[in-house]
């Protein structure tokens, strides 16, 4: 509230003190710890906390990805959002509306409209082809066979499976499946996607042409997006903005260049400490005020280019290269002393022994 | 001393068994001694399950109903209506069936009355020609799987109706279709339920596990009471039977069901009802499915048992064949029960295998082939009949219906098979069954029936302890207490003794032949095709062969018993035996273990606990076939449950008598599975 009304209208989801305990005596303990939560007593008193105060919003259009190892309370988090379990306590508005306070109609109708879910396991009905598992929230909304089946197929072009559509789940291949789950979760048109670890499971060269294609879909679709992982680079890679969780704590959210340089705890900092600087920051992070006075190579830089993409480039300028913004104005130099401060520097350099 | 004891296991048994030897020796042999039997202080309890069964049925909660017989309100009890009404109602569905299939008049004078009907002569439904039948059934088989299952479905029809049983085959297949669609439906809502609340599953489970232990004869009594006698009643008795498999495997089914489906149907915008019925059951298919065909397993298993209480159809007509020792007949009528049961199989597991595809392009021709053809084989059907009724103008229309027993037999050839077999080996059988009655048989269950009731409870609450700890032995000391207190102690050292003489030859087969098959894939899959068409036969059928050989004797239920019980010991030999890891075996080549050595050394400790499972399997199975052995002449309990049966008070007895049999079985298995499960663990196999 205190961010202005600018901000929090703009917000699509906005969670306000969610706790999420498990356990039987979880919500009259909860009352009796006056919304400081110690992990560590309810532990003792037979509960186990999966979320832990979490306060945030995501706005229009953003990619959020919620990071965390496992039993950091990450999915929980997604599962309360989407009330797939219900929160223990606080507020979690979607569109202004406390989804906590909805009956189960309005919930319904609010999955049937509003939301889409990509799960870890895939979650393919086994009994259905690819087409039917598709046209699935589309059928139970009540929408006609011809028509959802046709709606079908158009997702079956836009995640590439046609061809196979007769298939049944269990013949097709890990990469093959989640996209059909994610054809079904985008079948009704939802304006916030759920996506739980959706890469997860796969081969690491499956994942990444997975999240090209991710990015590809985001790229076109622009929808409200939270998005599950444990995987960093994955994190780094796709986020707008990233939330580190730690036992049940959001620990950190902030953009994937300041969650790299200004870790706000040490279990953040820990976690960045290994991640290449070179493939999260910008140009702009790291370039140096424009002189007039100096020479500059004849080709410049985007100011928002990851330095990854044009270090080559300028580490065999031989001059410093100009960077320019989005109107083509020059706004900074680039030296090649800070690209190899980033790309070699900044790091311990003991040698690592192999252990036999 | 103490220290070794509590390390070694083996010590203690060994202590175990020289406390039993020696309360052996001691304790005297004499009725007024409570150290040797127990007072039957719970010889009461029959009486007080009658009495209480007439108050719950002649008197508790009077209701007004109207008779319009005397057009008036009259007072009756409320048990009674409502046990009325459902069987009342069961008897028309199933009657409808009937008709269907044979013809008749009784469901036309359900709506018209007989007066009606009566007048009307015309007014009668007619049979099914027993050629649409067996096409239909052909046409079903080929829809569900191909033209082998259609070809032979449509023969095992056609060997019913050629042999003359089609009459009795379709009174007993409109029993089975009735009943098996009620068990299905019920066992689906119980599983249900019991999935949706934890509550209801802890009511359920000990109930289920009852039930399914409680020898079939039990249920009858309580069931002839309260139903009466007649397919109604056969059919109620089947359903509480054929039930609690159902209810079990959906249960696991829907467990299995990984929760991530549950809330992609949830995310998906389903209410409860689409959860339940898109997306859990749908996905829990093939543990249901499988249920469903346990169900029509079940199903046919009761047949014979429940003509008992006034099952028409094949059960009856093996029971009096059975009884007027007309083996041949009996052979008969047993393949068309063990036909029917294996096409019902058959058509059942290949509906759970079948998959559709909705959205195939297909002309109308194709999408409708299977009713087009079943169209033409009912025309042509009634055709063949019209033509018959030409051809046969006297005597019976044989395209029509061939009537009971009017058509081709084998039954002399079987009986020639039979005297020649008593003819030729006469003395050798009957040299055999001596030796074994006399030598084996008697030596042990005298030894049995020998043991101080305070010795069997030291040696097998011993055995609890020892295995599974305090609890165990005080539910095993419990469970036989029961038994103890009631009249009936001696008959069930009876029956423990037919038990585990024959578990342990059962055993020793089914380790010795599954090893043996389990050394080869080829061989291994044999076993388990003969374990799956074994298993379908129901438990009666196997009486008949046994009893073509050694008569009416001890030899043959044992013999039965055996032969049953080895299935589940085959199979899981075999199961266990597969599930080692190949890692181990290659673990074991590499070691340079011969094939004996490794048997020994890896396969055997890391099956064990598997083909432990499989012991309990085969003492449910021997169990249930002691009780159906009392059919051909035992002394245990089963001959008594079958005397209760005919008795005007045999509710009290009956019951009290299937429990006795059920605890022998619950506390064998408290013991095993116990063990099976710490070995289990201790071997990292959970």
């Amino acid at each position: 509230m205190s961010e202005g009304n600018a901000n929090s209208s703009d917000a699509l989801i906005r969670c306000e003190s969610v706790f999420k305990i498990f356990g039987d005596q979880a919500k009259s303990l909860l009352q009796s710890s006056g919304g400081v939560v110690d992990a560590a007593k309810f532990e003792q008193a037979g509960c186990i906390v999966g979320v832990n105060n979490a306060n945030f919003e995501v706005h229009q259009g953003e990619l959020l990805i919620v990071m965390g190892l496992s039993g950091s309370g990450k999915s929980t988090l997604l599962r309360c959002i989407s009330r797939l379990t219900d929160a223990t306590a606080g507020n979690i508005y979607i569109e202004g509306e406390d989804i906590l306070k909805m009956n189960n109609k309005q919930l319904i109708e609010l999955r049937r409209s509003k939301m889409g879910m990509v799960f870890q396991s895939f979650a393919l009905l086994p009994h259905k082809t690819v087409v039917e598992n598709i046209a699935f929230p589309l059928q139970v909304k009540g929408i006609s066979t011809k028509e959802s089946i046709a709606r079908a197929q158009e997702m079956i072009d836009l995640v590439s499976l046609s061809g196979r559509e007769n298939y049944f789940p269990r013949q097709l291949s890990g990469g093959q499946q989640q996209r059909v789950g994610i054809a079904r979760s985008l079948a009704i048109e939802p304006d916030i996607w759920f996506l739980d670890e959706p890469f997860s499971a796969l081969d690491p060269l499956i994942r990444k042409e997975m999240q090209d294609e991710f990015l590809r879909l985001q790229g076109v679709l622009s929808k409200t997006i939270l998005f599950v992982t444990h995987d960093f680079d994955e994190a780094l890679r796709l986020a707008d903005r990233i939330a580190i969780m730690k036992d049940g704590v959001i620990e950190q959210l902030d953009t994937p260049a300041n969650i790299v340089l200004n870790p706000a705890t040490e279990y953040v900092r820990k976690f960045t400490e290994e991640v290449p600087r070179e493939k999260v920051l910008k140009i702009e992070s790291v370039m140096d005020p424009y002189d007039s006075t100096e020479t500059l190579s004849d080709f410049t830089v985007p100011h928002d280019a990851i330095i990854e993409t044009v270090a080559e480039a300028v580490l065999t300028a031989g001059k410093p290269v100009g960077v320019i913004n989005s109107d083509g104005e020059t706004v900074g130099v680039l030296h090649s002393s800070k690209i190899i401060g980033i790309l070699f520097g900044g790091r311990s350099p003991e040698v690592t022994e192999q252990s036999a | 001393m103490i220290e070794a004891l509590k390390q070694r296991k083996y010590l203690q048994f060994i202590l175990l068994l020289l406390v039993f030897a020696i309360l052996c020796l001691i304790i005297a042999p004499s009725d007024s001694n409570y150290l040797w039997r127990l007072p039957p202080l719970i010889k009461q309890l029959p009486f007080i399950i009658n009495d209480s069964v007439d108050f719950a049925m002649f008197e508790w909660m009077p209701i007004d109903v109207y008779d319009p017989d005397i057009e008036e309100y009259e007072k009756k009890p409320l048990l009674k209506e409502m046990t009325r009404v459902s069987s009342g109602f069961i008897l028309f569905m199933i009657e409808l069936i009937r008709e269907i299939l044979l013809g008749g008049v009784k469901t036309i004078v359900t709506f018209m009355g007989w007066d009606w009907a009566t007048e009307n002569e015309w007014a009668r439904w007619p049979a099914l020609p027993w050629t649409i039948v067996a096409g239909g059934v052909a046409v079903l088989g080929y829809a569900l799987s191909g033209w082998r299952l259609a070809l032979f479905a449509g023969l095992a029809f056609t060997y019913i109706a050629v042999f003359g049983q089609w009459e009795p085959s379709m009174q007993t297949l409109s029993f089975v279709l009735i009943a098996a669609p009620v068990s299905v439906m019920l066992g689906l809502f119980l599983g249900v339920c019991a999935f949706r609340s934890s509550k209801v599953e802890t009511v359920l489970n000990p109930l289920l596990n009852m039930a399914q232990i409680v020898p079939h004869f039990s249920y009858l009594i309580p069931v002839m009471v309260f139903f009466g006698i007649g397919d109604h009643a056969g059919a109620i008795a089947t359903i509480i039977f054929a039930t609690p498999p159902m209810v079990r495997l959906v249960l696991l089914g829907l467990k299995k069901v990984p929760p991530e489906v549950g809330e992609a149907g949830l995310m998906s915008g389903c209410n409860n009802w689409q959860l339940l019925t898109k997306v859990l059951i749908p996905s829990a298919r093939r543990d249901i499915l499988i249920g469903v065909n346990q169900v029509i397993m079940q199903c046919l298993a009761m047949v014979v048992i429940a003509s008992l209480i006034g099952a028409k159809g094949l059960g009856n007509d093996l029971l009096i064949a059975l009884n007027r020792l007309r083996i041949g007949l009996a052979l008969e009528i047993g393949v068309c029960i063990v036909l029917i049961a294996i096409v019902l199989d058959r058509l059942s597991l290949a509906w759970a295998n079948k998959q559709t595809d909705y959205f195939a392009d297909l002309s109308f021709k194709e999408r409708h082939k299977h009713s087009l053809i079943f169209g033409a084989v009912f025309f042509a059907g009634v055709a063949l009949a019209g033509l018959g009724s030409l051809i046969f103008k006297e005597g019976f229309n044989y395209l029509y219906l061939i009537p009971h027993n009017k058509g081709i037999t084998t039954e002399n050839f079987w009986q020639a098979g039979v005297d020649w077999i008593w003819d030729t080996f006469f003395y050798s059988l009957k040299s055999f069954n001596e030796w074994l009655i006399v030598e084996v048989l008697l030596p042990v269950k005298n030894a049995y029936l020998s043991m101080p009731v305070v010795a069997t409870f030291a040696l097998t609450m011993g055995i609890g302890f020892i295995v599974g700890g305090i609890r165990s032995a005080l539910i095993i000391g419990g469970l036989l207490l029961f038994i103890a207190l009631t009249e009936w102690w001696d008959r069930a050292l009876i029956t423990a003794y037919l038990v585990t003489v024959s578990v342990m030859i059962s055993m020793t087969i089914g380790i010795v032949v599954g090893t043996l098959c389990a050394q080869h894939p080829a061989s291994s899959r044999f076993i388990l095709t003969y374990c799956d068409t074994f298993q379908t036969f129901p438990s009666f059928i196997y009486l008949i062969p046994v009893m073509m050989l050694f008569g009416v004797t001890d030899t043959s239920v044992l013999i039965a018993i055996v032969v049953y019980s080895t299935i589940p010991a085959l199979r899981y030999t075999v199961e266990g035996l597969h599930a080692v890891p190949e890692s181990l075996h290659e673990a074991g080549s590499m070691s340079g273990v011969n094939r004996l050595q490794r048997w020994l050394f890896i396969e055997l400790p890391i099956s064990f606990p598997h083909m432990a499972l499989g012991v309990n399997q085969t003492v449910v199975f021997a169990l249930s076939m002691v009780i159906i052995g009392a059919m051909i002449g035992t002394d245990d309990l089963g001959q008594l449950i079958l005397g209760a049966l005919s008795e005007k008070n045999g509710v009290g007895n009956g019951l009290v008598l299937g429990l006795c049999v059920a605890f022998i079985g619950l506390a064998i298995d408290q013991v095993i599975r116990t063990w099976a499960s710490q070995r289990k663990q201790a071997l990292g196999l959970d």
